[in-house]
């Protein structure tokens, strides 16, 4: 072979791989577009709500109140009846089925809606108050054109007469969007309308607090002494070692210990945040080891000995240099390890996060759902109205952990200390 | 004749040192003088910075690392279990090879020491000791101005005069230096050189160099290592100008090292 040939096959191969390099990048963020294109597109329309506007005509009559009409009077009155009798105005009825169906064009929660408008200032009998309820899943997928209308009555969700009414609302303009505030702030519900992740998000950011309160301490804590003042021996190997093998565990076995342990040993409260924070952070724990250490490896051995030549001992060596130096590296170890514990589900499916709660958890010992779970039981769900739900929990589920990943990135360029 | 005055500071006597199984150090007898600066010269990997930090017991933090013998400091020993470390250095410190300040203000380089050993109870006596620190190191001038900007923005002379600085800071009496000046150009060299030269007037400074012509300038005693041990000690005139030993007249002459 020539001298230029060589160099020929030499060039050849450099551009062979520069090829193949752009080609795997390439087919990453294909794949990656395709994935947040489907999420975005499927769950987009799930921040926003379909209403119906119907005029309730205020009727002090239909409200159960006896006495005179107070605030705490309307705060207690029932507005069932009042609610019917305005809706049923939208569109004449023959009978009581059709009447039904009227009905069931909104969400069972129109009487709630009625009145958090109606008892919050005074109104006169006959006041016609134009209000904005929310409408039924079935409405609110046919207004976002996810309902093929062309098919046969017996195979839609929605009958000809709703179909009917739909587009004579249309045409009055009654049936308008707004953003999904309840998607944000409700808990879970059988009606796909009326659900939220405002339960889930609650719970997960239980979990999370106290997997970080557990987790960071200990974790800081443990590296800093094996790394800094352990002695090098076989103990401290086969600690090493099992850190290791730890970070590398499943994390359903991380489940099954919270469920032997924890639920059944202990007896803490099932389904809770508690024992969900308490489960992720004996999975989170190694995980921020293996960082932590490797951020207090990096720190030079030059700035170690800079403080030792001075007089400090080996405590305010570590603690007053060696650890203020790793700790960007630190905590965006223990940012990513947190954002891994919060796109965990199979572990807290094991210790009953499954469990279907409407209420909001207003304590880590309450009952609760957490984000990945929500996903996981919505997507089980046949409603149209839940696939969109699931879609936007996961694009708030990414979001969350884009921000977390990217927050760590951030500290760790920001704060990391070049040496020369 | 003038040496035979002088005052011993440090003395090794029988000094071997371990690094695991291997034997760095074999048998070293050397004596320095007070307010002198002592060269130690010698060939790569003959032992020269393991023995300056047996002097203020730097390679405790090595693991592997055993320290066989004696070392007085004004006749008292250091290898003694109860002597503290931090104490000892506290009277001992030490310019490395590369420069190494603190990732921290020039103000905090400096008042780092005072701080972890209480020197100083009142701001302005703080600002006293980091002005006399930087200007007893010469850098007075050049940084005053900035006192608030990292160490490590200085320039790679400036750097290793903070750290000179750093280790005046804490009043110590003996002064190490291992290779400062192997970073730095000819005229940063030639600063710490002539600093060196001031300082030891009231410090006594033990210095480890590759360059003989350093040696010779501000060195007034040198001590020939190789392979772990010393070959010959004296003082520097006549190690450079008519030394007895021939591997030493061999080292200066550049035959070998
Ligand atoms: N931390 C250590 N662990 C094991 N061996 C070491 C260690 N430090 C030094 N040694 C060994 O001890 C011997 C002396 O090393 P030392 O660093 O004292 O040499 P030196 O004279 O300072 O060399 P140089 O001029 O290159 O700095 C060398 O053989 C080296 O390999
Ligand atoms: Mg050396």
């Amino acid at each position: 072979m020539t001298k230029e040939e060589r160099l020929k096959k030499r060039y050849n191969s450099e551009k062979r791989f520069k090829f193949y390099g752009i080609l795997s990048v390439s087919l990453a963020m294909i794949f990656v577009l395709v994935l947040i294109q489907n999420i975005v597109s499927k769950g987009s329309s799930a921040f926003s709500r379909t209403t119906i506007e119907v005029d309730i005509i205020y009727n002090a009559n239909l409200l159960e109140i006896e006495g005179p009409i107070t605030k705490e009077a309307l705060n207690n009155a029932e507005f069932y009846d009042l609610s019917v009798e305005s809706i049923l105005k939208i569109f004449p009825s023959q009978n009581a089925k059709e009447e039904r169906q009227v009905l069931r064009l909104f969400s069972p929660d129109f009487e709630y809606e009625v009145k958090r408008v109606l008892s919050k200032k005074p109104n006169k009998i006959n006041d016609i108050v134009p209000i904005r309820l929310t409408a039924s899943d079935d409405v609110d997928q046919l207004n976002k054109g996810n309902f093929p209308r062309d098919l046969p009555e017996d195979r839609r969700r929605v009958s000809n007469f709703q179909l009917n009414i739909y587009d004579n609302l249309v045409e009055q303009d009654k049936i308008g969007k707004k953003f999904n505030d309840y998607f944000f702030t409700k808990g879970d519900s059988r009606d796909p309308e009326l659900a939220g992740i405002g339960g889930s998000l609650m719970g997960s950011f239980f979990t999370i607090v106290i997997c970080l309160i557990l987790s960071f301490p200990i974790a800081i804590m443990a590296s800093i002494y094996l790394e800094e003042f352990a002695p090098k021996n076989k103990i401290t190997d086969f600690i090493e070692i099992n850190i290791n093998n730890l970070a590398a565990v499943p994390s359903i076995v991380y489940g099954l210990l919270g469920l032997g342990i924890l639920l059944s040993v202990m007896e803490f409260p099932r389904s809770t945040p508690l024992v969900a924070g308490i489960t992720l952070s004996l999975m989170t724990l190694p995980r921020i080891i293996i960082p932590c250490r490797a951020s207090l490896k990096a720190v030079p051995p030059s700035i170690r000995e800079a403080a030792l030549s001075v007089g400090a001992s080996k405590f305010q060596t570590v603690f007053h240099h060696v650890v203020p130096l790793a700790m960007p590296g630190t905590l965006s170890g223990t940012i990513i390890g947190l954002a891994q514990a919060l796109g965990e589900t199979a572990p807290l499916i094991l210790i009953g996060m499954v469990a279907f709660v409407v209420d909001i958890p207003g304590t880590p010992v309450d009952p609760s759902a957490s984000l990945p779970v929500q996903v996981f039981l919505w997507s089980e769900q046949a409603e149209r109205g839940f696939v969109e739900k699931t879609s936007a929990t996961i694009m708030m589920l990414l979001g969350f952990l884009i921000v977390m990943n990217f927050i760590a990135v951030y500290l760790r360029q920001k704060f990391e200390k070049k040496w020369n | 004749m003038e040496l035979e005055n002088k005052k011993i500071k440090i003395q090794a006597k029988n000094l071997n040192v371990y690094y695991g199984a291997k034997q760095a150090l074999f048998n070293i007898n050397l004596e320095i003088n007070q307010k002198e600066v002592t060269a130690l010269i010698g060939p790569s990997g003959c032992g020269k910075s393991t023995f300056i930090r047996c002097i203020n017991r730097m390679n405790d933090v090595i693991d592997i690392c055993k320290v066989d013998g004696s070392i007085e400091i004004d006749g008292s020993e250091i290898n003694d279990k109860k002597v503290d470390v931090v104490m000892l250095r506290e009277k001992i410190g030490m310019v490395f090879q590369k420069p190494n300040p603190f990732p921290k203000s020039i103000y905090d380089n400096i008042a780092y020491g005072p701080i972890i050993h209480g020197l100083a109870e009142e701001k302005n006596q703080m600002d006293n000791i980091v002005e006399t620190s930087l200007k007893k190191a010469a850098l007075w001038d050049e940084v005053k101005d900035r006192l608030d900007e990292p160490g490590t923005s200085l320039s790679g002379g400036q750097q290793q005069r903070l750290c000179i600085a750093r280790a005046l800071s804490v009043s110590p009496e003996v002064i190490l230096m291992d290779e400062p000046c192997s970073a730095l150009d000819p005229i940063a060299t030639a600063k710490i050189e002539e600093l060196i030269d001031e300082l030891k007037k009231s410090y006594t400074i033990v210095i480890v160099t590759h360059s003989m012509a350093q040696a010779v300038r501000v060195s007034q005693k040198t001590g020939f290592f190789h392979m772990g041990k010393i070959i010959e000690v004296d003082s520097t005139d006549k190690i450079f100008k008519n030394p007895s030993n021939k591997m030493t007249q061999d080292y200066i002459t550049g035959r070998f090292g």
